[in-house]
């Protein structure tokens, strides 16, 4: 199956605060990192939580973070990461802005 | 807007880990889900959203496997696998045995 993105494309998680059941935390929302490897595809947990089937199976990817961009005031190591898994369905491509 | 139990990054105090023995109930509470999943009956998706669904009160004061008794009641009931009744009934047959043998529990 494909996946729409490459390991070490740069992505952003979706600003959206749906109702229900959802599988990225609130304080990645709107968030840049980068694709650290794609872990598979799997039926979306989003809806078998309902009791639906779950398909079409979604790409599930291994996202890193810097803590810095996260948290206002970090005060720990700047290269300092978080890693997350983000199915596609919550992920954008990331627009350069800089040359 | 997010569910009560998305509280990543929310103020906390410090982790304690401690290791504890599980009690009987425990165990035979993780070896329903096993069961059930097993099975097809209920998904662990569907568990999760059922202990989301407890609400902020509940999710704090039950314990882990509380929590995961009370959601596999409730997605039982939406199913239709067990009825209410049935379910009141049990719990009181089941109370009213504790009882008779002269135990004091703890909900156990």
């Amino acid at each position: 199956m494909s996946a729409r993105f490459a390991t070490g494309a740069r992505v952003q998680v979706r600003r959206i605060f749906p109702p229900g059941h959802v599988r990225t935390p609130h304080y990645l929302r709107g968030h840049a990192g980068v694709v650290d490897s794609i872990l598979g595809h799997y039926a979306n947990p989003e809806e078998l939580a309902y009791g639906r089937d779950g398909l079409p199976r979604r790409a599930l990817y291994r996202v890193r973070f810097r803590q810095a961009e996260l948290w206002p005031g970090y005060g720990g190591a700047q290269d300092d990461s978080v890693v997350a898994d983000i199915y596609e369905h919550w992920l954008e491509p990331l627009e350069e802005v800089q040359a | 807007m997010h569910r009560h139990h998305d509280m990543g990054g929310a103020p906390a105090g410090p982790v304690v880990p401690a290791e504890h023995d599980y009690a009987a109930w425990e165990k035979r509470v993780d070896a329903i889900l096993r069961l059930l999943t097993a099975r097809q009956v209920i998904t662990v998706d569907e568990l999760r959203r059922g202990i989301e669904e407890l609400g902020p009160g509940a999710y704090d004061e039950l314990s882990y496997y509380q929590r995961w008794i009370a959601s596999i009641g409730n997605n039982l009931l939406e199913k239709g696998v067990i009825s209410v009744d049935e379910l009141g009934g049990r719990l009181a047959a089941v109370e009213a045995r504790w009882r008779a043998a002269g135990r004091r529990g703890e909900g156990g």
